[in-house]
């Protein structure tokens, strides 16, 4: 019997919402972490009941979670209650220190600031955890300020993959107004050594070396808000999604306009069409269908609200610049919520599921891609990000 | 025995119900007992104190015997109170609207 468990992280806790392949009937666990801010829970693809969680606090930083029986229990890896006098435990799950070791060939120390001066990168929390395709003990993290790290025990001790830092343009980069964030990390299926990155405000980045190498992948992005619309970096990327049969094909929703790359990012084009606004923060992609995305425009970057007070999904079978509004079962009047850029997934059952949450608390669902829409829940706490496992 | 009350949140990481009690070896200070603490509920690592510069959060406070001690270096001698248990060490999260 197939299902679904659906994975919400919202800014007062966790949240799971499990059903069966009918998607009619659902459950609702939690808070777990009550009163903490969750920004990303993620599943292993290859062990569904491994779930990790990016657990934070303005007060006490960050917590990793770990559960290895999908969600019932939760763990701090390797920070378990020591029972021996004078044990030391590891306890480093939730320490990110940033590689400045000389092997690294190049570490760095400083980014722009918002001043242009050059400024310390100090670690703040963990956007996005990304595990492995293959492999439940490997996961990544995309952390702000922004670098990736990487763990291969489980999340007990992370890693800088500083040669992302470290490729020469990281002086340049400075944070957007919600910090600099590392928050897009795409891992290629038909490639383990091919990864993309997006960091606001710095761009996309793509190593072909499993991490060693990196090289920006920006180029036909432009941006009125940099001095040099069309430079190398600097242009604020929301999200990008992929189609895992087609990992060469990129779709992209920046700052404003909405992107689309063939090329693995080499280079980009608009695709925003016929949208009623091009400024959003999610993008996501059909389960079965490559060229079917999906975006939520929003009004604009100073209202970061749905145009006209009505909540609209936009879908293209097209692969873009073609878009229809999706609206049954949404809000039409009055609707003033955002949907944040890591808030929507779709699931891979037949039809395709699409999920979105809002920073109103609600969870909306079509089990029919994208046609009709019904709220799983209505009230939970401001929704940060929402992930699918289909289970099988 | 030095007694410790935690605020809430840190509670339920440390699964820990009210009070934690710690033996800690010579003169008690702030960072001996933070040392204590942080290796008997090694999930608290860097929740009090960042794992690397070792400073305190700025949105945590420590108070015992009716003093506010979080401006107080870090290995000065905790009050006798304190020391002898009949005082806690508090670690208090600042107040914050919404």
């Amino acid at each position: 019997m197939s299902g679904v468990r659906v994975l919400v992280g919202t800014r007062k806790g966790a949240f799971l919402l499990t059903a069966d392949g009918k998607r009619e009937r659902w459950d609702v666990s939690g808070p777990h972490f009550a009163g903490w801010e969750i920004y990303h829970m993620k599943g292993s693809p290859a062990d569904p009941n491994r779930l990790y969680a990016s657990q934070t606090s303005g007060w006490f930083g960050q917590v990793i979670q770990r559960s290895c029986d999908g969600g019932k229990t939760w763990e701090t890896p390797g920070g378990g209650i020591t029972t021996k006098p004078g044990e030391m435990p590891a306890g480093e799950s939730n320490r990110f220190v940033y590689d400045t070791s000389p092997d690294t060939g190049r570490p760095l120390t400083t980014h722009q600031w918002y001043d242009g001066t050059q400024h310390p990168w100090e670690f703040k929390r963990v956007w996005h955890l990304e595990p492995s395709l293959t492999d439940p003990d490997t996961v990544y993290a995309g952390v702000e300020d922004a670098a990736l790290f990487r763990s291969t025990d489980g999340g007990k001790a992370w890693q800088e993959v500083a040669g992302l830092r470290g490729h020469g343009t990281g002086p340049k980069w400075q944070p957007g107004a919600g910090g600099m964030c590392l928050h897009t990390i795409l891992l290629d299926p038909s490639n383990p050594k091919r990864l993309y990155v997006a960091i606001s405000a710095a761009g996309a980045f793509r190593t072909d070396d499993a991490g060693k190498t990196w090289k920006p992948i920006n180029r036909g992005l432009h941006s009125q808000y940099i001095p040099d619309p069309t430079a190398e970096i600097g242009h604020c990327v929301h999200r990008i999604a992929l189609h895992r049969s087609r990992p060469a094909v990129l779709y992209m929703q920046k700052h404003w306009d909405v992107m689309r790359s063939d090329d693995g990012g080499d280079s980009w084009r608009e695709v925003s069409g016929n949208l009623p606004t091009d400024f959003g923060f999610v993008i996501d992609v059909h389960a079965h269908e490559p060229e079917t995305i999906y975006v939520v425009p929003i009004k604009s970057d100073s209202e970061h609200f749905p145009l006209d007070g009505k909540l609209r999904v936009y879908r293209s079978r097209t692969g873009g610049n073609e878009w229809e509004p999706l609206t049954k079962g949404l809000p039409q009047r009055d609707c003033y919520v955002n949907v944040l850029r890591d808030a929507m997934a779709v699931d891979s059952l037949d039809k395709c599921g699409v999920y979105f949450g809002t920073t109103g608390g609600q969870v909306y669902m079509s089990a029919d891609a994208g046609d009709s829409w019904t709220p799983i829940v209505r009230d939970l706490p401001a929704v940060l990000s929402v992930e699918v496992q289909t289970l099988r | 025995m030095i007694r410790v009350v935690l605020p809430h949140h840190l509670r339920r990481l440390a699964h820990v119900d009210a009070e934690v009690t710690l033996d800690v070896a010579g003169r008690a200070t702030r960072a001996s007992v933070l040392d204590a603490l942080e290796a008997r509920y090694p999930m608290l690592r860097g929740t009090i104190r960042d794992h690397v510069t070792q400073q305190r959060r700025p949105y945590l406070r420590f108070f015992a015997c009716e003093r506010d001690l979080t401006h107080e270096p870090p290995d000065a001698p905790l009050p006798d109170a304190v020391v002898s248990g009949a005082e806690a060490l508090l670690v208090i999260g600042a107040i914050a609207g919404g």
